[in-house]
């Protein structure tokens, strides 16, 4: 295909889904059934697109592809920055490298099959519902399903804009407007309220959504800082002009590596923003409150993807300033790792289907930012492409599990018990086999199962990358990381076994799962398509020395993803700027060991405290005694919220209302202003009296008229043309007199 | 160009305020037809005016007089060598074109007004015509003039149309504080006007194009910067001066609100920039790494203030306060990054607070209060204004795609590149210190508007709508989805290609920033200590006093 063909495929990527946005906003939002119809038309051939152009470059051949990274380009004339005049614009452009591509093959994948789902998720066609802005709890159709398309098709189009941009500030472009359907989406049931006592704490919709898109941009706008400094230090936004070794030297010259090291941890908070890191982890869990299609797409496709993807984009950035100034690798590593850990703890206590998953995401992600903290950038890459399609499937086929339950609420009248409530559940098994087998798979992969899914590969390649950058290099901060992602993984496995036990295995604990059936087919095919896929795609990254032969196996991933900084690498590591190239790492069985006792010890674990006897109905978590009086902390998700609430939004209410506006605005600055006006009528006033004593009662009329000057304009309300006329006269006159004074020249003579 | 546009536009709706006031009383409401006439006359030609000025950029280099465009030049007082001089640069044909925009959006958005309207279109031409005015005058006198026509008859559309409760003291405070800035400045003109230059004679002129060529001693510049710069700033909302500005948005009716914080609050940037930084670089150059922590200030503390309102009107006030602190941090930047940004966030700011204002008035005027507390729903009566509010509230957050974006960027990215300028200027301030500190915490003020506007968003257009409370709601007019499709669409165009405007508003500020890139190289700053700075400034008046007394 030509060149010029690619590129316009290119753009055509995110354009359709947007403009598709666009035509349902503007045009079909009368129609659902048409909105969905043009929503999956649009996401379908970008689809189609993303794979043309994505294979069309990944078949190039390895070779091209390490001298080339970047095959498809094209940038228009944006905005005028610097000089102008001798072409200093800010280009906007697309571009396709290896990075971007196998990103394109996963986004678009995924989230066409999150439309096609959400169709049956909103149960079109069996009749319209009568409720909007909140859930449909009768089973019947989402009144406002063309809204709901159409910030979906917004939130495709701008995640896919993100991945084919070529410059940092395109990616922010994508970035907010994701953060704002994000906002929409999650806030979609806005009218949504919870009783006062619940068994489970949730805040509405609308406060979920606010808290999301407020954490995220604080994120961001730090985000946006490290792009003004990246713009000042390399002069350009684009990735391929600025990442290369020529740049680098020049801009440790100029910022030297203290600098090289701050900008990249403020483009790194935007990270901790959108893909949930802690501290800024707290917007995720609540982000479940809008439909579940919705959560798939921000915990899989995008949103918190994309925290991921900008720092595999930014890759180099972050590797030479790890080798050059060692608390960055620290941050990165350590927010990633402790992440990983704290998530996982949280999600063992949570009852919540969607918020075990919800903590399963953020722990997860802790492992791929971890990753890139120790410069692991192939195994952050493919964690990040299997853990999107697992995740996927987790989360459609929870929603799955939920709409089962909620189909049974119907049934039974019971809207009384919480569909979302695993401890509702059991016995799901019989009822939905499609959604229980697929669940099963991704429940696998997501805790590693060994050798078939896809996350026991993925997760092997960060273990393996820890292990020898400790046993190798003697780096302390690896081991910490290898030790801590391992206890993380450990537990994965046993609250993936728990999911599983208490939602699927023995028998029903309410109506609710007694009557559950399984979803329909707009439903179930994207479950088992995705699943197919959370197996498989682990398989393109087999190591090439596994078990320690030889020519075996292709570590595929390994080589195309990392063909994107292949070349750049090996040039940065001749100057000594990074430490690694992109080498295959020497055989060690010690990961492989700790991978398969962390996830077949925790699925056994789980299995064991959970599946061998499954929960009674009424039955408490056995681990509430375990625990014990941790397991309320757990459960409490370390009490963040609450801290966050007592030190940051209380204070700035505090202060906004107190200092800010009562204190300064309305008492100094004011009562300054009055002080002054205060002054001049007690000044005019003793005057008056002066002069009541002192002239004579015909020069107090024109007194008396002048200081009640301000009440006198109240005549102005009369409305009569021959007094404003009056005021016309008044202002010209004293123009004139201010002319005729200069004209006198005795200004002048002041002056000179 | 023979055919006066600048006159026409800056002028013609004064003649159409007369004729305004001539029409008999019983047709009232043949006023509105008027005022819609001479806006849209106003419009097309500005429209005119804007796209020739973008289709002739001046040269790389060229000095301010030779990018002016539509000059038009007569004698006025022969005597005092005032002139009547007009003509657009770049960044002028934006502001003029804006103007026009949001004028005709007033004359919209107030079609429905009852009360007195032959009175009321024939004021708010007379504020137009004073705003264009400003925005054309080459001459320091004709500004200065049209300032004056400007401030006036806000006080009386706020005293009499504006809301009963504030609108006797907003109008007096908005007044006085304006009045009293645009004097100080005034003083400063004249010492311009008589001071010799070079040391020859004085130009005794006040023609800008001359005095932008000119090059006023040092310590002339250090000591008139000040109050020439905040004197118009004033108008600008500059902290702590910005008191005046959000009473006077809650007292003035819809139409006056849009005009006064869509273009008024840019006249005095724009005044504080033409005549403040352009004529005074050097002065510019000492002076704006102090005024940079004002705008911080302004940017941040707005933000604040604007988080505890429960008026509307105070909101999107403070605001106000709040994003024209970026105007002028734009300016204190000393780089076209910084000047560009600025220029375009007079735009974008004038837009989205036009559209804001007129959404709280389509509320109020069918709701009757503006309280957040206590409006709520209003998405099911009025789903337009929801749309309209949330595109407002994204371009003041930032959100890129939109206008507002495409401003704070480039302001961003100039104050950041404020670590680079070494000098060591007013109170011993040095702008690589401490430049990229304030592009840090500024960004705290953004953070904060997202959370200011997302509670807006939330309180008044979602929630419960009591259909009780609001039995007489009745639904927008046509005109009303008009000005705020009309706006709305400028702020996405925008946003979406900045080369619709960018282009013609870096020409306008090239010229400003050539002269402070000459002040900063020739800069002699003797800086230091905070004290040895205030010894030295005290030394340079108390020396220009004496020999100004000597004279006299």
């Amino acid at each position: 295909m030509n060149a010029q063909l690619l590129t316009t495929l290119t753009w055509l990527i995110p354009a359709m889904p947007i403009a598709a946005f666009f035509i349902i906003a503007l045009f079909a939002w009368r129609s659902r059934t048409l909105s969905w119809i043009i929503a999956w038309v649009a996401i379908i051939s970008s689809l189609v697109m993303s794979w043309t152009v994505a294979i069309s470059v990944l078949g190039r051949g390895l070779h091209v592809l390490e001298e080339h990274p970047e095959q498809i380009a094209g940038a228009v004339q944006w905005l005028p920055l610097g000089d102008f005049y001798q072409g200093q614009w800010l280009k906007m452009g697309v571009a396709v490298d290896p990075l971007g591509a196998i990103m394109l093959l996963m986004v678009s994948f995924a989230t066409t099959m999150i439309f096609v789902y959400s169709v049956g998720y909103h149960n079109w066609g069996h009749g319209l519902g009568k409720h909007k802005g909140e859930p449909q709890h009768d089973m019947t159709e989402e009144p406002l399903l063309a809204r709901f398309f159409g910030y979906m098709c917004l939130f495709g189009g701008s995640m896919l804009l993100l991945v084919v941009a070529d410059n940092l500030l395109l990616l922010f472009v994508g970035w907010e407007l994701m953060g704002f359907c994000s906002y929409s989406l999650i806030g979609f049931w806005y009218a949504r309220n919870y009783p006062q006592h619940q068994e489970i704490t949730r805040i509405p919709p609308r406060e979920a959504a606010k808290k999301a898109f407020m954490t995220t941009r604080i994120a961001d706008v730090v985000m946006l800082l490290g792009i003004v400094f990246f713009w000042w230090a390399f002069g350009t936004l684009d990735f391929s002009e600025a990442f290369t070794a020529e740049s680098f030297e020049q801009v440790i010259n100029l910022v030297g590596f203290g600098g090289l090291g701050i900008m990249t941890l403020l483009l790194f908070t935007g990270t901790v923003g959108k893909s949930a890191q802690w501290p800024l982890h707290v917007w995720l869990p609540d982000a479940m409150e809008g439909p579940t299609p919705v959560s798939a797409i921000i915990h899989a496709a995008a949103m918190v993807s994309a925290g991921i993807f900008m720092l595999l984009r930014i890759f180099p950035l972050i590797a030479v300033s790890i080798e050059g100034t060692p608390y960055v690798g620290l941050v990165i590593a350590g927010i990633g790792a402790f992440t990983a850990l704290m998530a996982a703890t949280i999600a063992l206590a949570q009852y919540d289907v969607k918020g075990v998953l919800a903590y399963s995401t953020i722990s997860q992600l802790g492992f791929m930012v971890a990753a890139v903290g120790l410069g692991a950038y192939v195994p952050a890459a493919f964690h990040l492409i299997t853990h999107a399609f697992f995740k996927a499937l987790l989360f459609l086929a929870s929603g799955s599990v939920i709409h089962g339950m909620e189909h049974g609420a119907v049934h039974v009248h019971d809207h009384h018990h919480d569909p979302q409530d695993m401890r509702n559940m059991g016995g799901l098994r019989h009822k939905m086999p499609v959604t229980f087998w697929t669940f099963l798979i991704g429940g696998l992969a997501l805790a590693g199962f060994p050798f078939i899914t896809a996350g026991f590969w993925s997760k092997d390649e960060i273990f393996a990358e820890a292990w020898y950058q400790w046993s190798h290099d003697a780096k302390l901060l690896a081991l910490v990381v290898f030790i801590t992602l391992a206890v993380a993984a450990l537990l994965t496995a046993f609250y993936t076994a728990r999911q599983i036990s208490m939602t699927f295995l023995g028998k029903p604990r309410t109506e609710l799962a007694e009557h559950a059936h399984e979803s329909s087919p707009f439903m179930t095919v994207p479950l088992v398509l995705l699943a197919v896929f959370a197996v498989t795609a682990g398989w393109s990254g087999i190591s090439d020395r596994f078990l320690g032969t030889d020519g075996i196996f292709y570590n595929f991933f390994h080589h195309y993803a990392g063909a994107q900084y292949f070349h750049l690498m090996e040039e940065l590591h001749e100057l000594g700027l990074v430490a690694h190239t992109f080498e295959t790492l020497p055989w060690s069985w010690i990961p492989l060991i700790v991978s398969l006792v962390v996830a077949l010890g925790g699925l056994a674990l789980g299995w064991w405290v959970y599946g061998r006897r499954p929960l009674e109905s009424g039955q408490p978590d056995p681990m509430i005694r375990t625990l014990g009086p941790a397991h309320g902390f757990l459960n409490n998700k370390w009490g963040w919220d609450g801290l966050y609430q007592r030190l940051f939004i209380g204070p700035t209410a505090y202060f906004s209302e107190k200092i800010a506006y009562e204190l300064i605005d309305r008492n100094i600055i004011d009562g300054i202003l009055h002080g002054i006006a205060r002054a001049f009528y007690r000044t005019g006033a003793a005057f008056k009296r002066f002069e009541e004593v002192v002239i004579s009662s015909g020069v107090d009329k024109i007194k008396d008229g002048f200081l009640s000057f301000a009440k006198e304009f109240r005549y102005l309300q009369t409305g009569k043309v021959q007094e404003y006329a009056l005021i016309s006269v008044f202002i010209a006159t004293a123009l004139a007199v201010v002319v005729l004074l200069i004209n006198s020249g005795l200004l002048a003579n002041i002056f000179n | 160009m023979d055919f006066p546009y600048l006159s026409i536009i800056a002028l013609s709706p004064i003649l159409f305020a007369v004729l305004i006031l001539m029409l008999p009383k019983e047709r009232g409401e043949n006023a509105r037809m008027l005022g819609l006439a001479a806006m849209v006359l106003g419009l097309v030609l500005s429209l005119y005016v804007y796209i020739a000025t973008y289709q002739s950029l001046p040269e790389a280099g060229a000095p301010w007089a030779e990018s002016l465009r539509f000059v038009e030049e007569h004698s006025w007082v022969p005597a005092l060598d005032l002139n009547y001089i007009v003509g657009v640069d770049g960044l002028s044909a934006t502001l003029v074109l804006l103007t026009s925009i949001v004028g005709l959006g007033g004359v919209l958005v107030s079609w429905s007004i009852e009360d007195r309207p032959r009175e009321f279109y024939a004021f708010f031409m007379l504020l137009v015509a004073g705003v264009h005015g400003v925005f054309v005058a080459v001459d320091a006198f004709l500004l200065f003039f049209f300032y004056e026509l400007a401030v006036l008859p806000m006080y009386v559309l706020i005293v009499v149309w504006g809301w009963k409760v504030s609108r006797e003291y907003a109008a007096m405070k908005l007044t006085l504080y304006l009045l009293i800035g645009s004097f100080v400045s005034f003083i400063a003109f004249l010492v311009l006007y008589f001071t010799p230059v070079d040391g020859g004679a004085p130009l005794r002129t006040f023609d800008l194009r001359i005095w932008s060529e000119a090059s006023f001693a040092f310590n002339i510049q250090i000591i008139w910067f000040m109050p020439l710069f905040l004197g118009f700033g004033v108008l600008a909302g500059l902290w702590p001066f910005h008191n005046w500005s959000p009473d006077g948005h809650v007292a003035a009716p819809t139409a006056v609100s849009m005009i006064h914080a869509g273009v008024l609050m840019k006249l005095g940037a724009y005044a504080a920039m033409r005549v403040g930084i352009q004529l005074l670089p050097e002065g510019a150059v000492y002076w704006l790494p102090f005024i940079l922590l004002l705008t911080l200030v302004n940017v941040v503390y707005g933000a604040f203030i604007a988080m505890r309102q429960k008026d509307m009107k105070y909101l999107i006030g403070y605001s106000s306060v709040s994003h024209m602190g970026l105007v002028s941090m734009g300016f204190a930047a000393l780089t076209i990054a910084g000047f560009t940004g600025a220029g375009i966030q007079m735009v974008s700011h004038g837009i989205m607070t036009a559209l804001f204002f007129s959404v709280v008035g389509m509320i109020y005027d069918r709701a009757h209060t503006r309280d957040m507390d206590e409006l709520s729903g209003m998405r099911r009566a009025l789903p337009w204004t929801v749309v309209a509010f949330i595109i407002g509230g994204l371009v003041s957050m930032g959100m890129p795609g939109l206008s507002g974006f495409i401003a704070e960027f480039p302001i961003f990215l100039g104050v950041w590149n404020g670590n680079s300028l070494d000098l060591n200027a007013v109170f011993g301030l040095n702008p690589s210190n401490y430049y990229g500190l304030v592009a840090i915490i500024s960004v705290l003020g953004i953070i904060i508007t997202a959370g200011y506007v997302l509670r807006a968003i939330q309180s008044v257009f979602f929630g419960e709508y009591d259909a009780e409370k609001w039995h007489d709601m009745r639904p927008l007019m046509g005109i009303d989805k008009l000005v705020l499709v009309g706006f709305s669409v400028i702020l996405i165009v925008i946003g979406v290609y900045p080369a619709v405007i960018a282009p013609i508003v870096t020409s306008g500020m090239e010229p400003v920033v050539e002269r402070l890139n000459v002040a900063q190289q020739a800069a002699q700053f003797h800086g230091g200590t905070l004290a040895g700075s205030a010894q030295h400034l005290l030394e340079i008046v108390a020396a220009n006093l004496s020999s100004w007394l000597g004279g006299a």
